[in-house]
């Protein structure tokens, strides 16, 4: 038998002024399975709890309904005054007669009849309530963070120094990532390595960090405080506990003609190789298909000069399991490829470079040592056309709708470097906007403009083309509204950025979702930007959306706040409200998996009675440590098997109910 | 109920309003807070999703005398759960169309995306819907579906 | 058909006999000539005896393999153009697994209504000629008449482009005419209609309803373990003496329910006793479907999300289904 209490807040006069609280009290005495119906001033007060508590225990009550504000308000309150009591938290239900009912309305018959209203429809759903348990899961105590650029490396550091273990799985062969490439960074100037570099060197020497570089996820189970995730080492033939870095290797080496990608494949590299100079490991790696041992057999030169005979020709890919709390995903971005620009030369052009090219070009260890020299004839270039936009805000489905948010600061930077090394250099910029947000941003690019006399050319650009050895870059100038050809030596174009295309994979992996650009979507666009919507996965850097550097860092510090407050935990309580299905009506369709934004339903073969004998179906199984409560599957099971704790179907329809039968 | 606290015989239509947790109901939150009027005859079923609203409910709620079902959820891309609402946009869809090809007034059926600093647009939309409903009279025909003039 | 069947009928003993699958699924002979009725063979023996295929084949035989195929051994099935759809939904849902199955798939060129061979005055059909749009229908006392084909097929053939979907099978004898028909018509007559013209049309139709289950049995997207309606914790399941919830919206749940999984196989309407035009209530969800979010044929594969477990950020919004036009 159902003994359910009822209490009717004054608010003060907040409600008391329209709704009749006492005849509200008085009415719902006569409800069925009511034993109890009492009024207050303030029932969230002290004293107003006090009240609920002492009710429960004297007169057993099964069921708990406050007629007060709204349940956003102190729900929480007064489940924990029931929970005092003795009674089960999830054993009280709210009419909100506050916000949805007092404050809107001025006719108090109304409202006190509408109070009534609400507060039956709370005794129906109470009435069908269940007690429930939050459930607790153990945490584990490590991190996981994939990808080893600025954003790794910053919340690995920051997790580390929290007192977590961190490991980085790195897929190159060094950290470091897109900054290790970049010359100079806007708004300072200063050197991109030279910041980089000693966060590099702290990730490597810090006790509580592991790098593990050329490596990939495989594979990805479990859930937030208890990830387990299969790791690739790729060969790399190359031992790295015995690789000292010497770089006799690199200088044996009789195969040099490999593509240097460190360098924006602008120069060549051996086929045994460590990245660059400041690469963390400082480890070579073989590339086997430039290796003329491992082509052909012969050959071994390196093997021979080993001093730490750390060579292995036949090493093979291995695979490590390991457990995590929590996962940092920070892959980073690309530029994108220039197939469908061809307007601009690219393919054709020796001379049309991408900024990221430009970066190596003008870095004292890139190809040419620093020296701002063109690729085709050496030669130093006397006209320099930037090019903006190429690929980003492109609505015509060649490249991409957003803004890539970093190419205006880095053009004005490349500018402003050209024009103060080689002031006789001429630097023209096509743009369509030039957006600059940010600290001390729009003063940087104003003094590219005014002080190192930048001709920003407000237009696009039609086509590049090669005449007599120049590059012609003819575009519109909106300005003075005029085509105009531009006699260049060299053209830069500032590639849309895009994200790492192995963030795909990687987004399988952790059920976690992907917007139609690639970007992982976070939990919420502005209160939970750095959370997706996977419990216990975190997002740091590009692989979330176009941003620079500095916001970069801040916002993988961010994640590292995030996993070190899941971390500290011993465990983690989990919301009771949710999603069960009931196995003797579950068809096993994949319907409900099929909706479910946290790949909380998984499915098992179970054997059931059937008759004399036993079948075996499969039935869809809920992750109570992962589901959120939505709801989606509870609809889409066509035979209602799925159900929500907390909001059953059985509970809203009796709402309806209560509502409709007035 | 009606007539025990009105004594002009005004048709005052039920109107039964499904809101997410997360937008809507701190939208219907804040409409209050903000002193914003609307008619006492709208009553809101909380519930955590919009996507947690099965058309049973809906259905249900026209069959025990609604004369009117609002469905309220975060804007389309501001899920407090991601996805749900996207799939909350299709049901619905598909259910008021199917509804009306069954003859049911197109007008007793509506979604409507209100985020938790929409009090204003909550408030409006509900004024709006009550009068449209109101308008439109007693809602007879769910109820009907099945019995024929004269039985 | 004699031909067609004989080679079925040869296929199936062959199978058996071979050990290849240990039962056939297919149409046994009823009483009459025009009531073959779906069965299982495990024999060549019973095939002998009882198996048939013929121009009243109709009944869409990929619902009952969820239970059958779920025995040891293959299970061999005869499936028409249309059942296959119905297949690779089940497949999809994981009702019924691809690798127990072997498909054959058999031709049609429409099945024939023997109610609407009564109303054209023929009883007591003993034998089926057709060609092309001419059907020469022989009756218990010898006398034959010749009736127009299109009067005389099934409600569910009279607009079925459907063709077979399922990979790896066998075909016997499968060619048939390209047809131009538009599925929706009926759909698009109702939509033109007033609110209440739609709203007659229907309490007209649902009131003949005596709820016999007929339609929720033959359906083979309403294949739950246990029916929603059966439900207790579902909020909808009849009880004694309550309200009339589930009696009135029975259809309207049932074709929301199979939305996006209805492959129009058009059994529901087959099998009504009443003549309920069923299949005009999923074919306006197909319809809209089709209209809101492209075109999408359930069970055309056997992989993949249904509409309703999909969703794209620039959906239609429910207010504008209604926008300029008059549904």
């Amino acid at each position: 038998m159902q003994r359910i209490g009822v209490f009717i807040c004054w608010c003060g006069s907040n409600i008391a002024a329209t709704v009749d609280v006492e005849k509200v009290a008085e009415v719902i005495k006569s409800e069925p399975g009511v034993v109890y119906s009492a009024n207050y001033q303030y029932m969230c007060s002290e004293n107003g709890q006090q009240l609920v508590k002492q009710a429960i225990k004297e007169h057993n009550l099964t069921g708990v309904v406050i007629g007060a504000c709204s349940p956003r308000m102190h729900e929480a309150t007064f489940r924990k005054a029931a929970s005092e009591a003795g009674l089960n938290p999830y054993m009280v239900e709210i009419a909100n007669i506050r916000e949805h009912c007092s404050w809107i309305h001025k006719d108090k018959d109304e409202a006190t009849e509408k109070a009534v209203v609400l507060v039956r429809t709370a005794i129906a759903k109470v009435k069908l309530n269940a007690p429930l348990t939050a459930g607790e899961s153990p945490v584990v105590k490590r991190a996981l963070v994939i990808g080893g650029g600025i954003a790794g490396i910053q919340a690995a550091l920051d997790i580390a120094e929290a007192g977590f273990e961190v490991d980085i799985v790195e897929k190159n062969a060094t950290i470091g990532g897109r900054m290790a490439q970049i010359d100079k960074t806007f708004p300072t100037l200063d050197c991109s390595a030279c910041i980089l570099t000693p966060k590099m060197v702290d990730c490597a020497q810090h006790e509580k960090i592991d790098i593990l570089s050329y490596s990939e996820i495989e594979e990805v189970k479990g859930f937030v405080g208890n990830f387990n995730v299969k790791i690739r080492r790729k060969a790399r033939y190359v031992d790295e506990t015995k690789c000292t870095g010497c770089k006799i290797c690199m200088e044996k080496c009789p195969s040099k003609k490999g593509l240097n990608e460190f360098n924006m494949n602008l120069n060549t590299r051996p086929a045994i190789y460590i990245p660059f100079a400041q690469a963390i490991p400082n480890v070579a790696v073989i590339d086997p298909t430039q290796c003329i041992k491992m082509k052909t057999g012969k050959c071994g030169i390196c093997q021979k000069f080993c001093g730490a005979g750390a060579i292995d020709y036949e090493q093979k890919d291995t695979f490590i399991e390991r457990q995590y709390g929590a996962i940092v995903v920070a892959t980073g971005f690309k530029p994108i490829e220039l197939d469908n620009f061809n307007e601009y030369g690219y393919s054709d052009n020796k001379d049309v470079i991408t900024s990221l090219e430009l970066e190596r070009l003008m870095n004292a260890a890139g190809p040419t040592n620093g020296v701002l020299l063109r690729p085709s004839d050496g030669e130093h270039p006397k006209v320099i056309t930037f090019i903006q936009c190429v690929g980003s805000r492109d609505t015509s489905g060649c490249g991409k709708p957003y803004c890539s948010k970093i190419c205006c600061m880095y053009t004005a930077k490349h500018a402003m470097l050209i024009r103060e090394k080689y002031p006789d250099t001429e630097v023209h910029v096509f743009y369509i906007d030039v957006r600059t947000p940010g600290k001390n941003y729009d003063e940087f690019f104003r003094r590219a403009v005014e002080q190192y006399g930048v001709d920003y050319i407000k237009g696009m650009v039609g086509k590049v083309y090669n005449e007599n050895g120049k590059l012609m870059v003819q575009g519109s100038n909106l300005i003075d509204n005029e085509q105009i050809t531009i006699e260049s030596d060299l053209v830069v174009l500032a590639a849309a950025i895009e994200p790492e295309p192995s963030v795909r994979k990687i987004a399988t992996l952790l059920t976690t979702s992907i917007d139609t650009n690639n970007f992982l979507t976070e939990s919420h666009a502005k209160l939970r930007p750095v959370e997706s919507p996977t419990a216990g996965v975190y997002l740091a850097g590009v692989c979330q959306g176009p941003k620079d550097i500095p916001e970069t860092v801040s916002q993988a510090s961010a994640c590292a706040a995030k996993v070190i407050g899941l971390l500290v935990k011993d465990k983690l309580k989990t919301n009771p409200c949710v999603a069960q299905p009931d196995e003797m009506m579950c068809n096993g369709c994949s319907q409900c998996a099929n909706v479910c934004a946290y790949g909380a339903i998984t499915y098992v073969d179970k054997e059931f009675r059937v008759g004399r004998g036993t079948e075996i179906r499969r039935v869809a199984s809920v992750n109570p440590a992962v589901c959120q409560g939505c709801g989606a599957c509870t609809v889409t099971c066509p035979s209602g098997a799925m159900d929500l704790k907390g909001f059953s179907s059985k509970q809203i329809m009796s709402e309806v109910e209560a509502i409709c039968k007035m | 109920m009606q007539d025990v606290s009105t004594e002009k015989k005004e048709f005052v239509p039920n109107i039964v309003a499904f809101c997410c947790n997360w937008c809507s109901y701190a939208g219907a939150d804040l409409a209050g807070s903000s002193r914003l009027t609307y008619p006492a005859n709208v009553k809101i079923i909380r519930v955590p999703c919009s996507c947690r609203v099965n058309p049973m409910f809906v259905l249900k709620a026209f069959q025990q005398g609604a004369d009117g079902v609002i469905l309220c959820g975060c804007h389309p891309g501001d899920c407090h759960y991601v996805t749900g609402n996207y799939y909350t946009r299709r049901r619905m869809a598909l259910l008021y169309s199917f509804l009306n090809y069954m003859g049911i007034e197109k007008e007793r059926t509506r979604v409507e995306w209100v985020s938790a600093a929409e009090g204003a647009k909550f408030a409006a939309v509900m004024n709006d819907f009550v009068k449209t409903v109101t308008e439109l009279g007693e809602n007879k025909r769910l109820t009907d579906l099945r019995v024929k003039e004269g039985e | 058909m004699k031909d067609v069947e004989l080679k079925m009928l040869e296929r199936a003993k062959a199978l058996l006999e071979s050990g290849e699958v240990a039962r056939v699924v297919g149409w046994k002979k009823g009483d009459f000539y025009f009531d073959p009725s779906p069965a299982v063979f495990e024999s060549v023996e019973e095939l002998e005896k009882d198996f048939v295929y013929n121009w009243f084949c109709g009944a869409n035989l990929s619902k009952y393999l969820i239970q059958i195929a779920k025995k040891e051994g293959k299970t061999a099935v005869f499936l028409k153009p249309c059942d296959t759809y119905s297949f690779n939904q089940l497949v999809k849902e994981h009702r019924i697994k691809r690798e127990n199955v072997y498909v054959i798939a058999v031709e049609c060129l429409a099945k024939l209504d023997v109610e609407k061979i009564k109303a054209q005055g023929v009883s007591s059909v003993v034998n089926v000629e057709v060609v092309e749009k001419k059907v020469s229908v022989t009756d218990l006392y010898g006398d034959v008449t010749v009736l127009n084909k299109p009067d005389v097929i099934l409600t569910k053939c009279d607009t079925c482009t459907k063709t077979h979907q399922v990979k790896d099978e066998e075909i016997i004898l499968h060619e048939r005419p390209e047809r131009d028909v538009d599925r929706f018509a009926e759909v698009a007559k109702l939509e033109g209609m007033t609110e209440d013209e739609r709203f007659a049309f229907w309490r007209e139709q649902l009131s003949k309803c005596i709820r016999c289950n007929a339609c929720r049995n033959v359906c083979p997207a309403c294949s739950c373990v246990k029916c929603v309606f059966d439900n207790p914790a579902s909020g909808i399941a009849a009880k004694a003496n309550d309200d009339k919830f589930e009696e009135q919206l029975f259809h309207v749940i049932r074709a929301f329910h199979v939305a996006g999984r209805c492959t129009d196989c058009g059994e529901c309407s087959r099998v009504c006793p009443q003549n309920i035009p069923l299949h005009l209530l999923n074919r306006k969800f197909i319809k809209d479907i089709d209209g809101f979010y492209g075109e999408y044929q359930a069970g055309e594969t056997s992989e993949g999300k249904t509409p309703l477990t999909s969703y794209t950020e620039g959906d239609i919004e429910a207010k504008d289904v209604f926008n300029g036009e008059a549904k």
